[in-house]
Parts: structure tokens; sequence; C-alpha cells
């Protein structure tokens, strides 16, 4: 059986030519940018061009605006601690959208334990942001709102633009986590408003271990990681020059490829929707249309995700489920929670997300297994009552 | 050697759950047995039918994660023939250890199948009171 991997969010493989551009940087080109001797230089140099590359990926101001990190979670974590302990002195509360990635929410909550406000603005049962909600819990004290491009879970793509006006009339910092976001869609921070922004490197077929924190010019935040003062005292700690070489190699191949790429995607995303949501009592999570071009959610009554996961595996076929037994904490997803679903409706998710090793041939095939695989659990479950 | 039964599903886990063992329902049970909730993301119901107190036949249904059915269908399997008395004594424990082990964190949201099986004994024995 071919495998066909569908869980991009989670983990994606290294581009080819991304890997064939970095590992000299494993190698020979191993010098610590900091180094002063060529080599170092050298170094250094490629540190910069990788900087050059992600900047131009985001139509960012300029390059000094990339903080280079070890992925989107610690992007999260300075963007949002750094910035609220620098303005701690104008206000001491906090807003996220109730989707948010744990790595935006359990910063806030430690905030929250420090004396900050923190509070969840709501979605619709698409997932978009209720803009009312966020006007009426934005305050004059409110310092950081963060709020992702679009969602990993459902592949809801946010109204960032209007998110952003009602932040900035109230002269607070917008930060978004675009890390589903990234490589599928166009990020212009500059169009957007946005002052701080969130990518990782694996999502753009890049390596492991880099990330990036977008912080527009003159938004100052605090250090959260003192140390030797690398990437502009914000993230010290020598630079994991290889990740980061090949992270701003993978930005630039998705700023060449991204839009056909896109396109292909959508066609096999918008075939497997409509195909599993002819599937008795199956449907699809999210936004139909505001949705990234590689992501397609469901969830079906009467059977739980892990299950529907491993039955999948069988068929060489990897997946994602919002489902509590695929969660360290047991509890269901809280984003399908956010959306609006039962718990008993939100264990019985499936989330596919595709890449480049899928193609439209594949349909037919993954189309199958679900409805194999829905069957047979179904045929298990008690919740259903035989006709 | 990390045992795979110790971060993922054992082998036997992965066969019980591809192929249960005794599926389906008993229509007029002598025991029937439901335990956790739809809510929780489990949910087992067990029947059987008994013979001079001897568990003749036992089926299942479950609604749950991979292990929900395993312990299922293990279940089953271990309280087949036996008597009642001694397919009450069957405990989680057990039927986890005939898996080959299940993960630490499965062990106790996803291995209701021996209360599930001990409540449709308590239900066979209450009708005979009658």
């Amino acid at each position: 059986m071919e495998r066909i991997y569908l869980d991009h969010a989670s983990s994606m493989p290294v581009d080819r030519r991304v890997l064939e551009f970095a590992y000299p940087y494993l190698l020979d080109k191993f010098s610590n940018p900091s180094s002063l001797y060529s080599t170092g230089l050298e170094a250094k140099r490629s540190l910069e061009e990788a900087r050059k590359k992600v900047a131009d990926l985001v139509n960012a101001e300029n390059e000094k605006t990339i903080i280079f990190t070890s992925g989107a979670t610690e992007s999260n974590n300075i963007a949002i601690r750094g910035t609220a302990l620098r303005n701690i002195g104008k206000g001491k509360e906090v807003l996220a959208s109730a989707i948010e990635h744990i790595s935006v929410i359990n910063p806030m909550k430690e905030l929250q334990k420090n004396g900050f406000k923190f509070n969840l603005v709501p979605v619709n049962s698409e997932g978009i942001l209720d803009l009312n909600e966020l006007q009426e819990l934005t305050t004059k004290n409110t310092i950081v709102t963060s709020i992702m491009y679009a969602n990993n879970e459902i592949g809801t793509i946010e109204p960032i633009k209007e998110i952003s006006k009602i932040v900035h009339e109230n002269q607070g910092f917008f930060h978004v986590d675009a890390t589903a976001a990234v490589g599928k869609i166009a990020i212009d921070v500059k169009k957007d408003n946005i002052d701080l922004l969130t990518l990782s490197s694996n999502d753009l077929y890049g390596p492991k271990g880099a990330g990036v924190l977008y912080i527009k010019p003159r938004v100052k935040i605090q250090s959260v990681m003192p140390g030797g003062g690398q990437e502009r005292g914000l993230r010290s700690g020598t630079e994991n020059i290889f990740a980061i070489a090949g992270m701003g190699e993978a930005a630039r191949i998705a700023q060449n490829e991204m839009r056909k790429e896109n396109d292909r995607l959508t066609k096999i995303r918008d075939k497997l929707i409509s195909e599993i949501t002819k599937i008795d009592e199956s449907y699809l999570t999210g936004h139909p249309t505001k949705r990234l071009p590689h992501h397609a959610s469901f969830r079906f009554s009467h059977i739980e995700g892990e299950s529907i996961l491993l039955n999948m595996d069988m068929y060489n076929i990897q997946i994602a489920t919002g489902s509590a037994c695929s969660h360290k904490t047991l509890e269901p997803s809280h984003v399908l929670l956010a959306i609006g679903l039962k718990r008993e409706e939100a264990h019985g998710s499936m989330v596919l997300t595709l890449g480049r090793s899928n193609n439209l041939k594949q349909v037919p095939v993954i189309v199958k297994a679900v409805k194999d695989t829905v069957n047979r659990l179904r045929e298990l479950s008690p919740l259903i009552k035989k006709r | 050697m990390i045992k795979i039964g110790e971060i993922g599903y054992s082998k036997k886990v992965m066969d019980h759950f591809m192929s249960p063992r005794n599926v389906g329902v008993i229509d007029n049970p002598d025991g029937y047995g439901k335990v956790g909730n739809p809510v929780c993301g489990d949910l087992m119901e067990i029947f059987i039918k008994v013979k001079d107190d001897i568990i003749t036949d036992i089926k299942f249904k479950t609604f749950g994660c991979g292990s929900a059915i395993a312990t299922s269908s293990m279940v089953t399997e271990l309280a087949k023939g036996k008597h009642v008395d001694e397919a009450m004594k069957i405990t989680r424990n057990d039927v986890a250890d005939e898996l080959d082990g299940l993960p630490p964190q499965k062990m106790h949201c996803s291995n209701l199948a021996a209360d599930a099986l001990q409540e449709a004994i308590k239900d066979y024995k209450n009708k005979m009171k009658k």
C-alpha cells in the first residue's frame, strides 16, 4: 500500500533542495556567526541572508525585523511575555482568541497568575473571530492581543486586517501566530499592520529547530531569555545556523512556488471535502471557503477520533484528530469546543492537511479508506442503532 | 529496549482493535452492563447469555478509542465459558496484562471493559433474585 501522509500540520519533510542548501552548515561551514575570523563572518553572512529571505516572504519593512528562534512555541512566548513585560506600565490586560494554539494560551495564563487580566475572544461556529466581542473586550489597558492568522485544526482564516484595526484603535500591540498559514497563503505584515508575527521553519518544508518572530520597527519588547545577546538581545544563544539557513531557503522556495502549489492543493482539498461530506452524518469543520488551501477537517457522529486515526493507519494513511485520546490532557480539542461542538461531537474529528506528496489520484483511495473506517467503527458503536 | 506497549499500543491491542472478537448485541440478554459516557469519549455495552451460572455467550458494542475497543474485545474472550463468579474477578489489570500492557494514560480512562462485564454479571444476579 502506498503511504499517503495527510498530517502536514503536525510535521513536514524537509525539501531536498533545502537540505542540500543547508547541510554544509553542519559540516564545513559550522563556525559560530559571532566569531570574527573569516569563516565566522561567512556564517554571519548566511544568517543575514536567511533573514532577508524570510523578511521578503512576509513583506517585512527590512531584515532587521526578523528574529530567529527555535520555533513557533518560543516565538509566541517571546512575543507575548516580552511585550507584556515591556509595557506593564501601560496596562495589564491580554487577549487571545478562543482557538489559539496552546503556546499562546499558556504564556497568557502564566501572565494571569502574575496579576494580568486574561480574556478569550469567542469565535463563531465556523471559527471566525467575533469582532464585536473583540471590540467589547479591548480596553485602553489591553497591551497584547494575539490572534492566529489561520487555525491549524479547522483551517479557518481570520479577518486579520479588521482585527488589526480594532487592536490599534485602542493602542494595543497585535501579535499574529502565522504558523499554520505560512507558506500556504500570502502574508503581508505591512498591509495587515501586524506588530509581531510568529513563523515556523518546518511548516515551510524547512528543518525543525528554527522559527521566526517578526517585530515591527519601533515596537519594543523586553528580553525574556537573557544571555549572550544574540538576535538583538531577544533570543540569546548560539544561532542554529543549519536550521536557520534552511528556513531562509525554504522561505525563498515557498515565495516562488506557493501560488501554483496552492491552486493544486485547493483542487485536492475541495474534492476531498465534497466526497467525504457525502458520508452519512459527516460534517466539515471550520469555514467552507475562508480556509487554508491544504486543509480539510471533519467530524463524524457516533465514532471516536483516535479509533479513526488508528484505523486509517491500517490503510497506510496518516491523519490527525482533535479527540481527547490524542491529547495528553485527555480533553477534547478546545478549538472544536470553541466552535460550539458538544464534547461527544468533538471526540469524532478528523483533520487532513495536504502537502507536496499528495495528488488528485490519491483522492479515491483516501475516500474509500475513510468510508470503510467510518462504517467499521459505526458497526462497533453502541450509539448507532441498526435500521 | 523500550516496550512498544509502554509508549503506544502493543501488537495484541492492535489485533483486538482491528479484529475485535464478539462484537454485537444479544436480544433478551440474561445480563446487560453499560459503563462510560459519550461525553467523556468512551461508552461500552456488554450483553451476556448465562446457563447454569456459566457465561455461554457474550457480545459487546463500544464507542471509544483503540484501547476502549481492544479491552472490550479482550474481556469478552476472558469471560466466555467462565462461571459468573470467576468472571466477576476479572480486573482492569488482568485485561491490560492479557493485552501485553496499555500506555499509562489509557489505564484509567479507556480500560472500563472489566467494569462493564461486572455490571452485566450484577444485572444477571439481580434478575435471578426476582
